[in-house]
């Protein structure tokens, strides 16, 4: 126990940070900011399942976070059905479209997979905005319901309709998305994830069937994003088509290479860290976009890795000069 | 029947156009293997530089055409040795996600410069040739002649001069290439330098019929990148025939079915190619890329 606690304390000083968060932000304003960045985080660790573990880039990331967002919007808002039943069909439903679509998609790869994903991404953004009767047009759906409450026997009722009880909410399925992230990624399946990642022809040889790794890791990442857009519907209220567009699908490229691919950490790190600086840089208005291009190039080049990578770096440093002296 | 022609000369004529940029984007993968994915961008500031030359400066618009591709041309060189130049040996996604650095850089660059609204460069030739029926203004027949005009120079310039030859040399065996002497550096940003110079002047052309805008660049970079891989990345014919068969699916989806869904169409037939035959219709396997 002594043992596990000195391994971990730093990750549950995160947790309880985490946890009284709420309390210690009153500000509105910032709640909503730190909300928002948790949901995002989902979307982003989704991402780095099948672009870090799988090396699968996947630039349909968006779409598919809109695919659960109108599920949620269109079942609750128009079908008028419970939110918990929505929001599992709907994240059900991106995962279903993930293997319909990964199917065709995943035979091809590298840049050609990439491409392909940005296609279908661009499909389901013109979608939106023209199935007039499904989806609103480019108007979207306004009034989407909050999540509904939840009895639980002997103490009430627990409600979403208050910003702390949504961010411990969205907090909720952060961890659940960690932990399902976790236990896949260390597991032998999350191995041959890996080792499609790094080198598909060798991992042929050896017996792995990377079609299916990578169907897996696709449909398993869609699942994810979809449920991230499901809650984002239902707390935000209103949806539109650029819920789908490829400025989305970049945003969540931008927290998982700045916060460092391949880490579980660094997705995180990179949805939370991103908009906080962005809330800073307000200043620079239309520059910021410039700035965050250049800062996408100097970090590929200099820092493939991201923050996490840069953290490891100077803590092993660390490490070797107090092993010298 | 009438309807039926007309949407081949209109298909044609934005095939022919997509297929110029197409080639850039497919010479600049067949020797770096580099997917450029800023290459739509490098378009869209084509059609600008032209645009300020001839309503700012007050330039003709052959002269602006023709000084638009030699500053794209500088541009692309600039790209290939900041951008691409550092990731070259990193492999996997890393250059895709430079190129999307460059890309981000460039809409936002132009859009806080001159911002975002569209901009339209006056018609030089707004004449019109009636044919059986069909009608065909003069700038968009001037695509079509211009488009192949430019597929034969470069064809010509590529098999039958040293330089151009030094170009497939690299595509075939850089390491041989090498070896035999030819600066592969300079190779390198020879090619950037034509194919963002072919994007130029492609934009250049197809400006005075559609509006410019900075979002332009995305969606034929996106298109552009569909054909090289429907005709298979770094083969020259293929994209030439990958360019006409999506303005023709395009016109044809289009005209005969839902303009807001045209863009569905291609996209779509895209991905129905690629299920059956996953590297593209002339494409060769490609390994471990």
């Amino acid at each position: 126990m002594i043992k596990w606690l000195k391994a971990n304390w730093f990750y549950l000083v995160v947790l309880v940070v985490a946890l009284v968060l709420p309390l210690i932000v009153t500000n509105r304003y910032y709640g909503q900011v730190i909300t928002m960045s948790l949901l995002f985080a989902i979307g982003a660790l989704s991402l780095n399942l099948i672009l870090g573990f799988t090396g699968q880039a996947s630039l349909a990331h968006g779409g598919f976070f809109a695919i659960g967002a109108y599920g949620v919007a269109i079942f609750t808002y128009t079908l008028g059905w419970n939110f918990w039943i929505a929001l599992p069909v709907s994240a059900l439903l991106s995962g279903f479209i993930g293997l319909l679509v990964g199917m065709p998609a995943l035979r091809t790869r590298g840049a050609y997979f990439a491409i392909v994903t940005l296609c279908l991404s661009e499909i389901i953004y013109l979608v939106a905005g023209n199935w007039m009767e499904l989806t609103g047009g480019h108007n979207g759906i306004v009034g989407i319901p909050t999540p509904n409450p939840i009895g639980i026997p002997g103490l009430g009722q627990l409600t979403f309709d208050s910003q702390i009880s949504q961010y411990y909410l969205v907090l909720f399925f952060l961890l659940l998305t960690l932990f399902v992230m976790h236990r896949l990624t260390k597991s032998l399946r999350g191995m041959t994830f890996l080792a499609t990642a790094i080198n598909e022809d060798l991992s042929e040889a050896v017996g792995i069937n990377t079609f299916r790794t990578k169907l897996l890791s696709f449909v398993v990442s869609n699942f994810f994003v979809g449920l991230a857009g499901g809650i984002y519907a239902s707390l935000i209220g209103s949806i539109s088509p650029s819920v789908a567009s490829v400025g989305m699908t970049f945003n969540f490229l931008m927290y998982v290479l700045l916060g460092g691919i391949t880490t579980l950490a660094g997705p995180i790190l990179g949805a939370f860290l991103i908009p906080i600086l962005l809330e800073y840089l307000q200043f620079l208005q239309d520059y910021q976009m410039i700035l965050f291009g250049l800062l996408l190039i100097i970090v590929i080049i200099y820092f493939p890795t991201g923050f996490m990578g840069l953290y490891k770096k100077l803590s092993d440093k660390i490490k070797k000069s107090k092993v010298g002296a | 029947m009438e309807l039926f022609l007309q949407q081949v000369f209109n298909g044609v004529m934005l095939g022919s156009t997509y297929a110029i940029v197409a080639l850039g984007l497919t010479m600049v993968y067949g020797i770096l293997h580099v997917p450029n994915f800023a290459h739509g961008h490098m378009y869209m500031l084509g059609a600008y530089v032209c645009f300020f030359l001839i309503t700012i400066f007050g330039f003709a618009y052959w002269p602006a055409l023709a000084i638009s591709a030699i500053v794209l041309a500088v541009a692309g060189v600039f790209l290939e040795v900041l951008v691409f130049k550092p990731v070259r040996n990193a492999g996997g996604i890393t250059p895709f996600i430079a190129a999307l650095g460059a890309l981000i850089i460039l809409e936002n660059a132009v859009v806080v410069l001159w911002g975002p609204e569209g901009h339209r460069i006056p018609n030089p030739y707004p004449g019109i040739i009636d044919v059986f029926g069909i009608t065909m203004s003069t700038q968009r027949l001037l695509v079509i002649g211009g488009a192949f005009l430019m597929i034969v120079l470069l064809q010509l310039f590529i098999k039958k001069t040293t330089l151009g030859s030094t170009i497939e040399a690299v595509a075939q065996n850089k390491e041989g290439a090498t070896l035999v002497g030819i600066n592969v550096n300079f190779v390198s940003a020879l090619t950037f330098a034509i194919s963002t110079a072919l994007a130029a002047v492609a934009a250049c052309m197809v400006a005075p019929i559609f509006m410019i805008s900075p979002s332009m660049g995305s969606l034929v970079g996106m298109k552009a990148f569909v054909i090289v891989i429907l005709g298979g990345m770094g083969s020259i014919p293929g994209a030439i025939v990958g360019g006409l068969i999506l303005g023709l699916i395009e016109a044809i989806g289009g005209g005969y079915f839902s303009a807001a869904y045209k863009d569905v169409f291609g996209f779509g037939a895209l991905v129905l190619i690629l299920a059956i035959k996953p590297t593209g219709l002339f494409g060769k396997e490609i390994k471990g890329r």
